[in-house]
């Protein structure tokens, strides 16, 4: 037998306490090494940070069961699923004999977060390599078992026979029983595309049972004898600072109250009565200087960006502007969005003999294990985090603030205490989509080709602001952004990544001006963007969709309340086609049918690709069309879903998806390309219906009005 | 006030010396650990508290307990106790759901549609569930789900 290679890191404590919560069996580990082997480095920005991983991959036990565990979090978008049906594909067992391990950071091997559409592209390869590298060690064995040569020997639903003496078999459960075998990952060929069967095909959702019987637990599901429900005393503004509290009366109540520095807060065992407590509390606070506003916040972001960096470009913009026939300028607005999961911000925190555990509502649990830990002073052996199911991420449940709260509040009463935010504390901190500025010059040439574009973005971030047309003279320049690094009091609050971060206003904004100057070459707008497409895989999807959809070509505005975008996200393609239709009088809008192709190399699990294509269309529609966040002076006022509205059912248009089969690609995650392309497709459809263009998201009753207005 | 509230739950007896004013999510929650009823908004704005009550879909996030006294209450937990009720089983086998987090409230308000209406129209489908909040975008599975289990697919009393 090979003995490990030597990536193996030195035993520890921390990996004798996963064989004890693991038990016995055939694991697969890896090092750092090897996991850069099967991936991009280019798509590894924090390589260099990664601890060199104790954890395993996957385990063969005795019982015959194997269990892939992953650092990955299952939001709803499916790693559940996709992950047990790639182990399974490379490992020969059944999909129904894996268990799916997640977001446990004493269990899993670290992993970045859960964010990007990464689960596939990133973990999928080496989770790959594992299986592949276990299923080559358990030949190894059962050949010397079998007295058979490996090549004679074959695997099915994780029982391997010899192919010439078919009584001659043993199963892998056998082969392991009673033993630990460690391997580290090395490079085992995989399987090719062509020859799966449980991947690449439609899986049952390993998460379906819990969540239709309400058994799967979420982070604030979790409860101890003594559990305190914690709630924070918040101030009413960013930037408004506590001048005194007076907790009297909640302490009459019978709330316990925890002051510790930056942080007051009241405990009370049952949770609405916590609520209660803490209404009792009098706090004053002084109130931030006068701020921007949804409205000025606009020419604040032009008025704070930091000088703007070059995002890509080709051949010379004055020659350019020499070509032109015509030159096209507009500015295109998004307001502030949030995520609204419907799950808030929740946390519970349990500390004994000097170990805290917290079940955490994150899409990053070792991020939040090195915040909990720095918060509690405990070292990282001390500090475990899981990330149970998860109601919703969309990249606003990046960090764990609340798990931070509710660890320092177990320490400081030596209870176990649950945080849960409410829907009013989850807007007020919710990191939002940030809003943006884009302006867009271009310029056409006499025979409608595109001769000019000078593409400008101001507070979205520059991913694809460089524009995929064949334009000769072309330059993009982004200001700003979700990242972080902007100028402070530039975005007044807190930003971050908001599913398909920075793509959605830059894709609006491309997309809507390529049909703004389609419509001024009197050119048909797939025609048009097809005469300036040389990438394969976009044409195609673009094609599709159109043949689906029965595009019959036009020049907008035809009256039909047709549209059409296209883009592209962490390399997957996607288009979509859209029938909107509006009312002239009230400047509603109704999307009545949309058809989407998306191209994301193969689909894992085809149906969850079509579940999140379903998904990204419908959430879409609400960036689209009514979400924006109110505030001013520091305030977010809107605190719950009555003025802050989200797509629901009455809104719902019909919707057909389309897969491009692409195998010889790699397979990339679809849990938000297809998002891109709705705000755009939208305005677009909305022009094509009554010839109004509307340049700024949300595309409200009130915008679609104005924008009919100044159509005249 | 505090006084004792007794009820029937997922099919028992049950009772509860409480603040009468409490409201209901917090007492299944906290008091009867019944944690698969989830807290979303706080203000009946989103659904995923709904529980049935005598029959009739309610947010239990905004019904104080005493109105509960002497009624039939299910939660997620008291659905198809002997095996998925059809309702669960189409969500199971449309996958009409993703988070997961709305999808109790999601699956008993259908049932209370379907206690109602058992061959709904679509536009009957989506008028009832229009307040029911999904952020995954999971409502054309919803939709599907409910047609399946009503035994009105989609070439049905559309």
């Amino acid at each position: 037998m090979k003995q490990p290679d030597g990536n193996q890191p030195e035993l520890n404590l921390s990996r004798r306490g996963f064989f004890a919560a693991a038990g016995s069996g055939l694991f697969v580990f890896f090092g750092v090494n090897r996991v850069n082997a099967y991936q991009e480095p280019a798509r590894l920005p924090q390589r260099q940070n990664m601890p060199a991983d104790l954890n395993a991959y996957l385990r063969i036990g005795a019982d015959g069961r194997v269990t892939c565990f992953s650092g990955k979090v299952e939001l709803g978008q499916g790693p559940m699923t996709s992950l047990a049906q790639l182990l399974a594909e490379e490992l020969d067992v059944d999909y129904n004999s894996v268990d799916v391990v997640l977001g446990d950071t004493d269990l899993c091997p670290y992993d970045m977060g859960t964010f990007g559409s990464m689960c596939i592209p990133m973990f999928g390869p080496a989770l790959r390599g594992a299986a592949a590298e276990a299923r080559a060690v358990l030949l190894e064995m059962a050949a010397e078992q079998l007295q058979a040569p490996v090549e004679r020997l074959q695997v099915k639903a994780g029982v391997i026979t010899d192919r010439s003496t078919p009584a001659k078999r043993i199963t892998y459960a056998q082969l392991v029983d009673g033993k630990r075998i460690e391997r580290h990952l090395a490079n085992v060929p995989l399987k090719p595309v062509a020859k799966f069967t449980v991947a690449a095909h439609p899986a049952a959702r390993k998460d379906a049972m819990d969540k239709v019987t309400g058994k799967g637990k979420y982070a604030a599901d979790f409860t101890f004898p003594g559990l305190l429900h914690g709630r924070v005393v918040r101030p009413p503004a960013h930037g408004a600072k506590l001048v005194n509290a007076d907790t009297s009366a909640a302490e009459k109540f019978g709330a316990r109250v925890v002051r510790d520095g930056d942080l007051l807060a009241v405990l009370h065992e049952r949770p609405d009565l916590a609520d209660r407590a803490l209404g009792l509390v009098k706090a004053q606070f002084d109130p931030p200087p006068p701020g921007v506003d949804d409205k000025t916040i606009f020419d604040h972001l032009l008025k704070t960006a930091p000088p703007s960096r070059p995002a890509g470009g080709a051949g010379d913009l004055a020659a350019g502007e020499k070509a032109s026939a015509i030159i096209v300028e507009e500015t295109y607005l998004n307001s502030y969005v949030a995520h609204a999961a419907m799950e808030t911000h929740s946390a519970t925190a349990n500390i004994e003999n000097g170990k805290a555990t917290v079940w955490v509502s994150t899409q990053a649990p070792f991020s939040v294990k090195q915040q909990v830990g720095q918060a509690l002073g405990f070292t990282p052996q001390n500090v475990r985090i899981v990330a149970p199911y998860v109601g919703g991420g969309f990249g606003g449940k990046t960090a764990g603030p609340q798990a931070v709260e509710a660890a320092r509040l177990a320490k400081a009463t030596g209870k176990p205490v649950q945080v849960v935010w409410n829907r009013a504390e989850e807007f007020f901190y919710d990191t939002f989509r940030p809003a943006a500025v884009v302006k867009i010059r271009a310029g056409l040439t006499s025979a409608g080709k595109i001769a000019l574009w000078d593409f400008n973005v101001v507070g979205a971030g520059e991913r694809e602001s460089d524009s995929f047309y064949d334009i000769p003279n072309k330059r993009a320049q982004s200001a700003g952004g979700w990242q972080g690094g902007n100028p402070p009091g530039m975005h007044p609050f807190g930003v971050g990544p908001w599913r398909a971060p920075s793509v959605n206003t830059n894709s609006f904004a491309r997309e809507s001006h390529m049909d703004i100057l389609a419509a001024k070459a009197g050119i048909d707008p797939l025609e048009f963007r097809l005469n300036h497409l040389s990438d394969a895989r976009l044409r195609r999807v673009l094609e599709a969709a159109a043949k689906q959809f029965g595009w019959k070509p036009g020049k907008a505005p035809s009256g039909r309340g047709v549209g059409v975008a296209c883009g592209i996200y962490s390399g997957a393609c996607s288009a979509t086609m859209a029938e909107v239709a509006v009312n002239k009088t009230t400047g509603h809008v109704q999307v009545k049918r949309m058809v989407s192709a998306l191209d994301v190399g193969w689909a894992v699990n085809p149906d969850g690709m079509r579940q999140q294509m379903e998904g990204c269309l419908t959430m879409g529609l609400g960036y689209t069309l009514s979400e924006e966040v109110h505030f001013k002076d520091g305030e977010v006022l809107d605190r719950n879903f009555g003025s802050y509205e989200i797509p629901r059912f009455s809104w719902l248009p019909k919707i057909e998806t389309i897969l491009i089969d692409n195998p010889g690609a790699a397979a990339l995650g679809g849990g938000e390309p297809p998002i891109i392309t709705v705000g755009a497709v939208v305005a677009n459809a909305i022009y094509d219906a009554v010839g109004a263009r509307v340049l700024q998201l949300p595309m409200t009753p009130e915008r679609v009005g104005e924008a009919l207005k100044k159509k005249g | 006030m505090e006084r004792t509230i007794s009820f029937t739950l997922n099919g028992r007896p049950a009772s509860v010396k409480v603040d009468d004013e409490r409201m209901l999510l917090w007492v299944l929650r906290s008091d009867l650990g019944l944690t698969g009823t989830k807290f979303g908004c706080g203000e009946g704005l989103c659904g995923a508290c709904t529980v049935i009550v005598d029959k009739q879909a309610v947010r239990s996030c905004s019904t104080p307990v005493k109105d509960v006294a002497g009624k039939q209450i299910t939660t997620i937990e008291g659905l198809g106790q002997n095996g998925l009720d059809a309702i669960q089983q189409a969500f199971l086998e449309h996958h009409a759901f993703q988070c997961g987090y709305c999808t109790s409230g999601m699956i008993l308000t259908a049932y209370a549609l379907l206690l109602k209406t058992p061959k709904p129209t679509h536009d009957e489908i989506i008028r009832h569930m229009d307040d029911n909040l999904c952020r995954c975008g999971a409502h054309v599975r919803i939709v599907e789900a409910i047609q399946d289990a009503a035994g009105v697919g989609k070439g049905g009393a559309l």
